[in-house]
């Protein structure tokens, strides 16, 4: 199985370590993730507007790479996911922006939304699943009490990412379970991180990171895992809590037996 | 030489806003046939009628044509009409160009083409027209009622006050439904055992009326007028005749951890239990999946305390079959599942509970005797949060229902209200979208909850309930003052979504009455024929047709009972004639129609041909039973051989009519 594969920038840098345990727990898992060549950031926000095409056209630009390579795209950190998912489909369902990016972008066959976007975590569930990464696991991390978080930027706009109930998420708890930990159900585990707000002064997201770290201790979570470098960061940084945060990918490698060099 | 009128209808401007009414009668006026055509601006009406009927007597037609509504609008008010001309009734036929034509197109020249086309359809079909004959079917004279709520309990009342006998199928081992529950009923607070269980005690004392309880209806096999019901009396392991309901065996049976489902799960009862005090008729039942004695042999307890002896541990479920003339659907309804809505935290703490549940906690029969205590801790809740709304009123791609549930707004106004009455020291918040009060006293109700009773209304919606420290924390918005509120709850109350009852789609198949895609029961006529099924001798009453409070509820009970025992009074009724008819030359006896046929209408019989040469040749060929069969056409389609028509839809009828439209 391969799959091309687009990182994003954070993922180069401070989130170096969710690609890194990422590519090798997909090794050993038996699918290939290949870094599309000269990849373009993703821009880190969808475009809101309706007629701004210049930010969209970098996922269109990696969507109609995988496309030209036959293969599925896919995606780790949860910003990326979010807008080539989104921009996705905006190709498949808005004539007019259809219509603008094809026009700029001259590719040899008009790009119409053909590829599929899936994250990392959807290619756990829906292409290996769930049971047989039980199966493959030889560390299991028996024992731990882990809170998933899910931040908002997999789930919303629910309609456009189709990526689980929005306020009932079940795919992180069902991929610790398949490591062997114990997943905690935590009431802020969908509630946003602060997210940009951060650069913003006042403290607003270390605040709001804080409420996520506290009420997840309050409900006996040992660790925190996240998909989303931007949600690392925040909770990192926040004010009132403290639990350690790893990426997924980094208790993945771990249950699955693999040292991955820091 | 056929002599055909055609006449099209405006409908006011429904039709003639979008088709050009008057284009459609010059062009058909040319269809061969024709002698007349003619447009009104409404056909149904006493002038319009009056239109065609001179015109058929002065123009001696013998064939109509009707471009109008569909025909289950009007079918058959206009074969009326033809009839009273002197022309059999048959000899009519309606192009619907109303909902298939100009209600669904925009374009006016397109839309005068299709009416055209359909027009020329159906005259292409009436020349091909036989006058056929409507035979007469008997009326058994009673009536079932599928469901014993208020409203089978009315509906079963009424149709028993006017002399006619009815039975009552109730699955539970009671009669009474989701009312018994209820503790208080609004706008007038009076309490709904009081109201209800009289009811249920004249329906236990009616002779005419006879309770099914603890069955349900198995099969449903014939036709209005008669139909033949299996009914599955399910083992009580109890006999009904014997049991005098004192409750001893209730008392000793050592099985004690059973969750108590008339209490929702909110406190235990035995594995031999009466549902309630009051229940009818007040006798035990015992619960299968929680009896030692059924599970492996070993107790017997509830078989030696019972002085009656009463108890049989051998019960088997038993089949019954009765003739109908006439089935209510009652089916009622449930509150939807909230396991999906982990974001108010239902299945994360037991303080977060359904209004149903909240019923049961303010209710003075229920498992806290009517004081309202948190279920965590048994505590007296200080700040209780309600939300409205929970899976009504969803976007369509949601998980709740796209319909409001239509009685969340006041029985959560009488909730609030009895709250602050009963413990004035708690605070109060509802939180809502819209407050819909349109009901006789509703509002003054809700306003006094407001008013006098000081209860917080807050117009938004609550986003998330987290269970921390012994508290549950709210998360909602104040739309109106653009703010976000967080509250520390003691208890939240969530008004769940009410859906139809799961038993309601299966029953829907077995009755071929049609469903809505909530599963509601359709009614025939959204507006005029609003407690009838589509399939003839099928009712509806209560909220199987759609959410409704109990005074809505019994007002369509009554209705029902009353088109009940209007066909129950007449003797006979009028058969369809349009029914199937095989052609014994052309048939072979290969079983096809036989095997489609959902009415059990096609039987086969041997019968002797004249052969050649002066030989006897035994033939097996297929048999309608006309008073059985509903026309709906399917042997037609099976039969290989043509062999099987549908009369006044013969193949050759259609086919005329594909011609006329391919033309």
């Amino acid at each position: 199985m391969v799959f091309s594969y687009f990182p994003g920038c954070t993922l180069k840098n401070k989130g170096a370590r969710l690609d890194l345990c990422g590519r090798r727990a997909a090794e050993a898992l038996g699918f290939t993730l290949e870094e599309l060549p000269e990849w373009q950031c993703c821009g880190g926000v969808y475009p809101q507007a309706r007629d701004e095409i210049a930010t969209r056209l970098s996922s269109v630009r990696a969507l109609d790479a995988a496309r030209r390579k036959g293969q599925s795209l896919v995606t780790l950190c949860s910003a990326c996911h979010h807008v080539i998912r989104r921009v996705n489909g905006d190709m498949q369902r808005d004539a007019q922006i259809r219509g603008a990016v094809n026009r700029y972008l001259q590719l040899d066959t008009p790009y119409e939304g053909q590829t599929q976007v899936l994250h990392y975590l959807e290619v756990l569930r829906d292409v290996i699943g769930f049971d047989e990464l039980a199966r493959r696991v030889t560390r299991p991390l028996t024992g731990q009490r882990i809170g998933a978080y899910y931040g908002c930027l997999l789930l919303r706009p629910s309609r456009e990412m189709c990526f689980d109930d929005p306020e009932n998420p079940t795919i992180l708890e069902q991929f610790i379970r398949a490591i062997g930990a114990e997943p905690v159900y935590y009431a802020m585990r969908n509630e946003c991180c602060g997210g940009y707000t951060v650069l913003e002064p006042g403290g607003r997201a270390q605040k709001q990171a804080g409420k996520v770290l506290a009420n997840a201790a309050a409900c006996g979570a040992q660790t925190l895992i996240t998909a989303c470098p931007l949600c690392m960061y925040n909770l990192q940084k926040s004010v009132g809590g403290e639990l350690p945060v790893r990426y997924f990918t980094e208790l993945l490698a771990q249950a699955l037996g693999l040292e991955v060099e820091s | 030489m056929q002599r055909i009128g055609v006449f099209v209808c405006w409908c006011g401007t429904n039709i003639a806003a979008t088709v050009d009414v008057q284009a459609v009668s010059d062009a058909l006026a040319k269809e061969p046939g024709v002698v007349l055509s003619a447009n009104y601006q409404y056909m149904c009406s006493q002038t319009g009628q009056d239109l065609i009927e001179t015109a058929i007597r002065e123009h001696a037609l013998t064939g109509v044509v009707i471009c109008s509504c569909s025909p289950r609008m009007h079918e058959q008010t206009f074969r009326k009409t033809v009839a009273r001309a002197g022309l059999n009734p048959y000899l009519l036929e309606i192009a619907n160009i109303r909902e298939q034509c100009s209600w669904i197109h925009k374009d006016r020249a397109q839309a005068t083409e299709k009416a055209i086309i359909l027009g020329r359809a159906a005259i292409a079909k009436v020349q091909l027209n036989t006058p056929l004959q409507a035979g007469q079917s008997p009326v058994t004279k009673r009536a079932l009622v599928i469901g014993g709520g208020i409203a089978g309990i009315q509906t079963a009342l009424d149709i028993a006050e006017a002399g006619f006998a009815v039975d009552i199928v109730e699955k539970q081992p009671t009669i009474g439904g989701k009312m018994t529950q209820l503790d208080k009923t609004f706008p007038t607070l009076d309490c709904a055992a009081c109201i209800l269980t009289p009811k249920m005690v004249d329906c236990a004392q009616n002779e005419k009326i006879r309770i099914f309880s603890y069955s349900e209806v198995e099969a449903v096999s014939g036709f209005v007028g008669s139909f033949r019901v299996t009914i599955r009396k399910k083992a009580r392991y109890v006999r009904e005749d014997v049991c005098t309901g004192c409750g001893l065996c209730t008392e000793k049976c050592p099985q004690k951890k059973v969750p108590n489902a008339f209490n929702l799960g909110l406190d235990t009862r035995r594995a031999i239990y009466i549902p309630f005090a009051q229940a009818v008729p007040k006798v035990a039942v015992i619960d299968a999946d929680y009896c030692s004695m059924l599970k492996n042999g070993k107790c017997g307890v509830c078989a030696k305390v019972c002085a009656a002896g009463a108890i049989d541990y051998t019960q088997k479920d038993e089949l019954v079959e009765c003739e109908y003339g006439a089935i209510v659907a009652a089916t009622g309804y449930n509150p939807i599942d909230l396991s999906g809505y982990d974001e108010f935290a239902y299945s994360r703490s037991p303080d977060v509970v359904s209004s149903l549940e909240f019923e049961r906690l303010m209710n003075a029969a229920g498992p806290t005797g009517g004081t309202l205590l948190r279920p965590s801790d048994k505590t007296h809740p200080k700040t209780i949060v309600f939300v409205q709304c929970v899976g009504s009123r969803c976007s369509a791609e949601g998980k709740g229902k796209t319909y409001c549930s239509k009685i969340c707004c006041m029985y959560t106004a009488k909730h609030a209200m009895l709250c602050r009455e009963k413990y004035p020291d708690t605070d109060v918040y509802v939180f809502y979208i819209d407050v819909r009060t349109p009901g006789k006293n509703f509002d003054e109700f809700y306003r006094r909850a407001v008013e006098e009773y000081g209860v917080h209304y807050i117009k938004g919606m609550v986003g998330k309930v987290s269970p921390e420290g012994g508290k549950l924390k709210v998360q909602a918005s104040d739309l109106l003052d653009g703010r976000q509120l967080h509250i520390d709850a003691d208890m939240v109350v969530l008004a769940a979504a009410i859906e139809p009852d799961k038993s309601a789609r299966p029953l829907a198949t077995m009755l071929t009455a049609s469903m809505d895609t909530n599963d509601f029961f359709t009614e025939a006529h959204p507006k005029l024929r609003p407690v009838e099924s589509p399939t003839a001798g099928v009712f509806l009453s209560g909220c199987c047709q759609g959410p409704k409070d109990i005074p809505e509820t019994v007002a369509q009970a009554s209705a029902a009972a009353s088109k009940v025992i209007g066909l129950l009074s007449k003797d006979s009724i009028v058969c369809n004639p349009c029914v199937a008819q095989p052609d014994e030359l052309m048939c072979n006896g290969c079983s096809s129609c036989e095997k489609v046929c959902p009415y059990g209408a096609i039987t086969y019989l041997d019968k002797e041909f004249r052969g050649p040469n002066r030989t006897t040749l035994l033939r097996r060929v297929a048999q309608v039973n006309p008073a059985v069969c509903q026309g709906c056409g399917a042997c037609t389609v099976a039969c290989p051989s043509g062999a099987m028509d549908l009369k006044g839809f013969s193949n050759r009828q259609i086919m005329a009519e594909v011609d006329a439209i391919c033309r």
